[in-house]
């Protein structure tokens, strides 16, 4: 009974979170007279779904744009986090306690807060309508990297980068020979984090980008929704081809760097 | 001469100036700004009128605030606690699964990679009161399950039941702390005679008591500026004034809808304002609260 508990526990369980991923490839291979019946089977099998929603929207380009926009974030925070997150864990100087405290205060900023002004700030600067606001306020660092690759920092071996110091390395040298090679699974944590949040996040898109040929896959998707999945003409297939369209790249990431993403989160509370 | 510390200050600000201009150009700068033009009235169009304290005025009798507040307080009560119970469960359950854990860990942490307009699309359909597969799972129980996307009254414990999908999230954390806690405190209650019941609500709960407190503060805070999913399923294009409309219209979609929708920046402003505030009492309050309850490790209570 002890061992059974736990197995059938954990079936129901696989059962219940997979459920939604299989039935959501097995609704877009399906024709619309059968989009609702729930089963796995894509019976009858209509892979033109995918053609379809292609020919309908502009995905390739939603693709191409999500791409551009995950990559450009997850770069610049990792740089500019590794950047920061070094300064706060290899130099001493007043203030820098106090300041790497507002650097945690921000963490539990709402963003709600900044969310219109930020916005006024990017139109008066000509970009209000631009991808650029997507990913740039990533070039100045972002907290919660900052938090996490200081700690990765501090874990260095003291007497390597010592060694080095008295080698005549300079600040610069000491971050990109030494300190950046050591840290590469946390540079990786970031990457993989902030690629994540960019290629998933609605907000922002909704705000920013007003042009179609800009979306990314989620204001695409939102679209697609919009148009496809409501009233007696709805096309669910549609919609559903679009949704595993716009979440396979992420689950594939996922399968690839799964450790990072623990890794991350894991940090997320070693306050 | 500069001597060896000053160099070391320097070079230490130098490697903090990104931080240090993304901090007043996007967080500082912003919220001055912010709290300026809660003052005005301001379309973008015309320059901002100064009107004193009229917008917070007008938020306080505001229906729609007061609905919006409603219902993201409402969701907030019930999303927090459900989402700690069942990511114990599930991490309960992984620790247990041994070998195969590796399996496990993977089909419930990957629903939290699916973006969450593509899971808000899935779930119109899993949460449809006729056709959907949770009522056809409830049906096999023999419940009715209710209209979880149209009737007004079931659409926020949708909201939650959605959520719990992304359960894994947090659970990952609570696994990573389960398995902190030293084994010689089972080992000690087992020799008392404690049954696994006990053995969990006096040593597991205890034990990270710590991770439960810091995952229902972040929850919390999130919660409270709940979004993309209410906005994907019930607003933009869709249903825009209908009853549905006003069961999930949460505190930051009515912002938004101000700011991006009536180009009202001024007064979304001080709607901004007014949760900032709500989300630090409700923080101050959760902060008093584990004073009482939470047990840290090296302190004796």
């Amino acid at each position: 009974m002890k061992r059974v508990v736990p197995v059938v526990g954990l079936l129901v369980v696989a059962a219940l979170f997979g459920y939604p991923f299989a039935w959501l490839v097995s609704a877009s291979l399906k024709d619309r007279a059968h989009v609702f019946d729930n089963s796995l089977l894509p019976v009858p099998f209509s892979p033109g779904n995918y053609a379809e929603v292609w020919r309908a929207v502009p995905l390739t380009t939603w693709i191409a744009n999500s791409v551009a926009v995950g990559l450009a974030a997850a770069v610049a925070a990792t740089v500019a986090s590794a950047v920061v997150a070094f300064g706060f864990a290899a130099f001493r100087f007043p203030g820098r306690n106090a300041l790497f405290g507002v650097v945690l205060a921000t963490m539990m900023l709402p963003g709600a807060v900044t969310m219109v002004p930020v916005y006024l700030e990017w139109h008066a600067l000509g970009l209000g309508t631009t991808q650029i606001p997507l990913w740039a306020q990533n070039l100045f660092g972002s907290a919660f990297y900052i938090f996490l690759l200081r700690q990765f920092f501090l874990g260095l071996p003291p007497d390597v980068l010592d060694a080095a110091r008295v080698d005549g390395a300079g600040p610069w040298r000491l971050f990109t020979r030494m300190a950046l090679p050591l840290a590469r699974p946390g540079l990786i944590v970031v990457f993989v984090f902030e690629l994540k949040a960019a290629w998933t996040d609605l907000v922002k898109p909704l705000i920013y980008l007003r042009e179609p040929e800009l979306y990314t896959l989620p204001r695409g998707l939102k679209t697609v929704l919009d148009r496809y999945g409501e009233g007696g003409e709805a096309q669910w297939e549609l919609v559903l081809a679009a949704s595993a369209v716009a979440t396979a790249p992420m689950v594939l990431v996922f399968l690839v760097a799964q450790r990072y993403f623990v890794r991350g989160a894991v940090t997320q509370h070693l306050e | 001469m500069v001597t060896a510390s000053r160099r070391e200050a320097r070079a230490g600000w130098l490697f903090l100036l990104p931080w240090v201009v993304g901090f007043l150009a996007f967080t500082a700068g912003p919220m001055l700004f912010s709290l300026w033009l809660s003052t005005t009235r301001y379309d973008m169009l015309k320059p901002p009128e100064h009107i004193g304290l009229d917008n917070y005025r007008e938020a306080l009798t505001d229906d729609r605030v007061a609905t919006a507040l409603w219902n993201t307080l409402f969701f907030t009560a019930l999303h927090v606690p459900a989402q700690v119970v069942v990511a114990l469960g599930l991490a309960a359950l992984l620790r247990r699964a041994g070998r195969a854990a590796g399996f496990f860990r993977t089909v419930v942490y990957l629903p939290v990679m699916t973006p969450p307009v593509a899971l808000a699309a899935m779930f119109l359909l899993l949460l449809n009161g006729q056709n959907g597969a949770i009522n056809a799972l409830l049906g096999w129980f023999g419940f009715t399950g209710p209209n979880w996307t149209t009737d007004p009254v079931w659409i926020k414990p949708g909201l939650v039941l959605m959520s719990l999908w992304t359960a894994g999230s947090t659970a990952v954390l609570y696994l990573a702390a389960l398995t902190r806690v030293p084994a010689e405190r089972y080992e000690a209650a087992r020799l008392d005679g404690a049954s696994p019941w006990r053995q969990f609500w006096h040593v597991t709960l205890p034990g990270i008591s710590g991770t439960i407190y810091f995952t229902a503060v972040v929850n919390t805070i999130a919660s409270l500026q709940v979004f993309t999913e209410a906005y994907t399923m019930f607003f933009g294009a869709r249903g825009k004034e209908s009853a549905e409309g006003d069961a999930a219209l949460f505190y930051v979609i009515h912002l938004f809808r101000e700011a991006f929708e009536s180009l009202r920046m001024g007064y979304a402003s001080a709607l901004a304002w007014g949760l900032f505030v709500v989300i630090a009492v409700v923080t101050a309050v959760q902060v008093r609260l584990s004073r009482r309850y939470v047990h840290y490790e090296g302190e004796r209570s």
